[in-house]
Parts: C-alpha cells; structure tokens; sequence
C-alpha cells in the first residue's frame, strides 16, 4: 500500500510582468508531476532551485492548492475532499521546513508550540498534553526543560530539533521535508539525518524529501525523482539511479556533487547556462538547450517517460525505444550550442 | 535576527537603558493619577464661579490664575485631564481593535479581501483629519462620545495601514505554513500567531497617537466641536483664555502647557519603544 500517490500534479502560477498591469505570464510551476511513496519509505525529490521541487511538497499539502491531478494519501484523494474533511486529514501529513529561524513562532514557548496541535485536535489536554511534549522532546534528544523556552534560545540544529518534534506532535504517516537539513552545518546535518532515520525506523513514517544534495538524498533515502523545470526526468531507486544515471541531466548533476575521494576525481562535466525561466520553458524536451545529446526531435517532441530498467523511469528520447530511428535520423545540434563553451 | 532577540529579553533592557523613556512613563502615569483623583487633587470645583477672583493672575492661591467667572484654572485643569487623556486612550484603544483588525485580515487573506478594505481606508485616509472629526461632530452634535467616535474613525485607516504590513511579512514565514499544515483555523492563526507577532509595532505607533489623539481632541475644544461648556477640557480652557490673551495669558498658557506635558510624555514612551524594538534605527541615531 502507497502512503501516497501523485499523479499528473500541475500547478501554474499566473502573474503580470511590466508596467501598468504588463502582460499576463504563466509560470508552470509543477507541470505534470507523477510519482508515489510506499508506506516506510524515504522518497526523494532533487533538482536545482527553481525546479519547482518544493511548490510539489506545497501542493501535495495542500498549503497552495494544485491546478490538477490527483494526490491520494493512503489511496484517499485530497482533490475531492471540502475543507473541513481536509483539515481532519492534514494531521496525518506534516511538514518541516528548510529554515529553523522562521518556522517557530518567536513569540511562543517550545512546550506551547507542541502542545497547541495536540489540544487543537483533541489528542489531550493539560497534563496529557505536557507528557507527551516531555516524550516528544525526549524523542528529538532534547531536555525537558526546553518546553519552558522560547526559541531564540536554541541553535540552529536544535530548533531543527523542535520543528521536527512539532512535526510528530499529531503522529503523521507522512512527513514532508523540504530542505530540511540544508540550512544546517554539515556536522549537525549528520545529526539530524540521523535523528530522522531513527524516528523514521521507529514509527514507520514516511518521508518527501526534498533536497538539492544529492549526498544527502543517497545517505536517507531509498528511492528519488530527480526534477527539471516543472517535470520528473529520471526516478527510480537510489543506488541505481546513482551509479548509472540514464537521462543526461542527472548524469551530469551527479557529476557536479563532490565525492569524497580525491582518486575518484575526474575532470567535471560543466553544465553550461541557466535553468530556462518556468514561464518560457523551451519546447520539446526542456533540458534541451543544455543537454549534450540534443537532437532536432528532442527540439520539438517532448519526450515520453518510458521504463528502460524495472523499477526505473526517465524521460529521455534517448531511452525510448520507440524514438531509437527518429533519434538516429535526427542530427544534433551544432556545436556552438553543446554545452561546452 | 537582530528583531527576534530584541522583541523577547532585550526589549526590556533596551527600553530600561532609555532614561527618557522613563521619564515619559513617570510623567504619564503621573498627569493618569492626577485625571482618576481629580476631586482629591482639585482645591476648587472646576466650575465654581466667583465673582470675587476674576481674571487672576497664577498665585499661592490659584496656582494658574482664575478665568473670567473666577473659576479656579488648575481645578479646571486637572478636571480637563479627565477629558483629554480619556479621549486619548479610548479612541486610540478603539482605533486599534478595528483599524489593527482590519488590516490584519487585509494582510491575511489578501486578493479581493484586501482591496475591498484599503481602498475604504484610503478613501478615509484622503479626507483630512480635522475634516473628517468636524463633519462627524457636525452629524452627530458635539460630545463627549462623538468626539471619541470622530477620533477614532480618523485612526481606523492609519492603523489599518500600519498592521496590514508586518502582517504581509509574518504571514510568509514558515511556522504560519506549519500552523496551516497542522490544520489550524484562520482565526486561531490570527490571533495566536500573527498578531502577538505585530503587536509590538502597533503599540508603539499607538503611543504616539494616543498624544495626537489628545492634541486633535484639543483642537475640536479649540474650535467648539467637543464637549459642551461648562466641562473643562485643556483645548477648551485655551479657547476661552483666547479672548483675553493679552490681559490674561495665564488662560490658555498653562492648558496649553498640559498638553505638551501629555504629549511630551507619550512622545517619549514612543520614542523609547521604537528605539528598543528596532536596534538599527537607534545605532543610526547615536552616530548621527
């Protein structure tokens, strides 16, 4: 059983550029998004900023609400349900956030903080609610006393620490994190990764994980989606996916995260440019401009995503058997517009 | 950073360090007692009229003179004190609760919602003050609790305004994102989360309104608009001394003289919350 099934999620953003009203611009967000987390499991969801890796953590939340598609926790589809159904559900699905600095209230104690969703939601009151802060502290390798502070008087990683026990408070089945050791020293990160593995073995949680490190995303979790501009090019599990890459942008993604091995080190594969603005993304493929493989069909043909290996998934012409002539046929583009300069 | 730590611990200090600032709570929560125990205070009734003690000038006796009914001018007011600093804190407690609300929805919800309410804040906030008071006092007839109306609907934009911005920035940080996420109602992030977040800038606006509230209250006295004769009210007891400026300046300068100390005071509790609540304005202040 899927904790959670996303399916063709689309979200656009509309906004005007300009002066005096200026034109209309459609930034397509999240642009037809489909992947799914198995009960237990640490999904990961990587790209660049801007991607549009996090505005899928929002709309799968439901904190903006999706264009189209369908988002289904435990086969339930959050698109159908009226705002009160939502709110019963949302605490089996909690967030935590890249910066521990503004996702707590300043003006609210740590024992406040984690007492509030639990009495807001009927899982206690008073002396109940104060035992299971004092757990939940304790779960999240905090001192009791912490519950009588406010969180200006902890570091960086223990108010990560706070967020995520806010984030169990009301015992979710699915935990979105959206860079949520980015901000954070490595050394801590370590920590906290650590701390999210145990809480996930203990209570048979599953994560979104959204993170623009891959090294992160390898260490915690088990299966990934790498993103490019609004679309899932390549998904499948995490190994695999590492060792041989199959669409050329997570090759050379992978080839950008250092490894920690200087005789591994060969000459890096640059990518050249920008990530292409959401609001014109470039026709066909949309890694085209940037990719080395570039041909004339992937100018014009978006490519479909096919499962060259089980299990794995990618959306490259490369990898689709059906477009193997049309590739062969098609010349590439010329070598001004490669991705070496 | 920098407002975090300051709004929770170093507030206090900040504020505390601000000699001035204390002199203006002194001096406020001295002209308050001095409203509240008025009969206590007052050696005369505030309109006792003698004919015996016209026109005096300041004295061991009548510590500001007499007016021209020989009504003692330091009973007057002390009595006036009632009037002003009421006038003052009601409407600015008024124009807070609906002018903050408003602007907090405005800044919450946004989109349609938003524009509805600024816009009818801006249509209010285009008439000038004392027009928009006078046209009120004019509709109503001059009172007491007209005058508080006329005030307060004056405030209800401005602090509209002012609690609609810190709202656009406190609703983008991530723990209202997390208190969505838990499934909290509107009114409970509102109220427990964005406001006591706000609430810090509004209150120092709030003091130093609270003196412009007094000084426009005076004004209408000024002008005839406010409460009725015989009530001493300091805006009043300057008009009245107006006629016999120069026989009698007494009159109006020591009425005069309440005022500035009431608006001094809350100017100076203002300026001590601002500079305790943002470090950077005061850093650029001590250089300059």
């Amino acid at each position: 059983m899927n904790v959670l099934d996303v399916d063709g999620l689309k979200k656009f953003f509309h906004t005007r550029v300009g002066a005096f009203g200026g034109k209309p611009v459609t930034v397509r967000a999240v642009d037809g998004v489909s992947f799914h987390i198995e009960t237990g499991e640490a999904f990961g969801l990587v790209g660049e900023s801007g991607c549009g890796k996090s505005t899928v953590g929002r709309a799968v939340l439901h904190l903006i609400p999706p264009d189209a598609g369908r988002v289904a926790l435990h086969g339930q589809d959050l698109m159908q349900l009226d705002p009160a159904e939502l709110r019963a559900l949302r605490p089996s699905m909690q967030m935590i956030f890249q910066d521990p600095y503004s996702s707590l209230n300043p003006k609210q104690k740590v024992g406040a903080a984690l007492a509030e969703p639990i009495r807001v939601h009927g899982r206690g009151s008073g002396p109940e609610a104060e035992r299971i802060v004092a757990d939940l502290l304790q779960e999240v390798g905090l001192p009791a006393e912490a519950a009588n502070r406010y969180p200006h008087e902890f570091s960086g990683g223990q108010r990560q620490r706070i967020a995520i026990a806010r984030a169990l408070t009301l015992d979710p089945d699915l935990i979105i994190a959206d860079e949520a050791v980015s901000a954070l020293d490595v050394s801590i990160q370590a920590q906290i990764l650590k701390l999210l593995s145990e809480i996930m073995q203990r209570r048979g949680l599953s994560f979104l994980f959204i993170s623009h490190d891959l090294g992160v995303v390898r260490v915690f979790c088990k299966r990934l989606a790498v993103m490019y501009l609004g679309r899932i090019v390549e998904s499948g599990p995490v190994g695999p996916v590492f060792d041989t890459p199959l669409h050329p942008y997570t090759q050379i993604l992978r080839a950008a995260s250092p490894i920690p091995d200087p005789s591994a080190r060969t000459e890096l594969v640059r990518l050249s440019g920008e990530i292409p603005s959401a609001s014109n993304p470039p026709p066909g493929c949309h890694f085209h401009p940037r990719c080395p493989f570039a041909t004339d069909l992937c100018r014009t043909v978006t490519p479909k995503t096919t499962e060259p290996v089980t299990g794995r998934h990618v959306a490259c012409h490369l990898h689709d058997p059906a477009q193997a002539d049309a590739m062969r046929a098609t010349k590439p583009l010329a070598a001004k517009e490669l991705y070496f300069p | 950073m920098s407002a975090t730590s300051a709004s929770s611990g170093g507030l206090v200090q900040t504020f505390n360090r601000n000699k001035l600032s204390w002199v203006g709570i002194v001096l406020f929560m001295v002209l308050c007692l001095i409203a509240i125990f008025a009969p206590f205070v007052a050696p005369y009734g505030p309109i006792d009229q003698s004919v015996m003690t016209r026109m005096r000038p300041p004295s061991m006796e009548h510590l500001f003179g007499t007016d021209a009914f020989g009504r003692d001018q330091f009973s007057r007011a002390v009595y006036g004190a009632r009037i002003s600093l009421s006038v003052g804190v009601v409407s600015v407690f008024l124009g807070m609760s609906v002018g903050g609300l408003l602007g907090v929805l405005a800044g919450y919800f946004g989109k349609r919602i938003d524009t509805v309410i600024m816009r009818s804040m801006d249509v209010l906030l285009s008439f000038p003050t004392l027009i928009t008071g006078i046209v009120i006092v004019a509709l109503l007839g001059p009172s007491l609790t007209n005058v508080i109306v006329a005030i307060t609907v004056t405030l209800i934009p401005k602090f509209a305004r002012i609690a609609r911005a810190p709202t656009l920035a406190v609703k983008e940080r991530a723990y209202i994102e997390a208190c969505r996420a838990m499934g909290f109602s509107h009114a409970r992030i509102i109220l427990f989360h964005i406001v006591p977040n706000i609430l810090t800038e509004i209150l120092v606006m709030a003091s130093l309104w609270t003196a412009n509230a007094i000084m426009i209250e005076a004004g209408f006295a000024f002008l005839g608009l406010g409460v009725r004769p015989p009530t001493p009210t300091w805006g009043g007891m300057i008009r009245e001394g107006f006629e016999h400026i120069f026989q009698a300046p007494w009159m109006s300068i020591f009425p005069g003289l309440c005022i500035l100390l009431a608006v001094l005071s809350l100017n100076l509790i203002g300026d001590g919350l601002r500079d305790a609540l943002d470090p950077r304005l005061k850093q650029v202040r001590d250089m300059g």
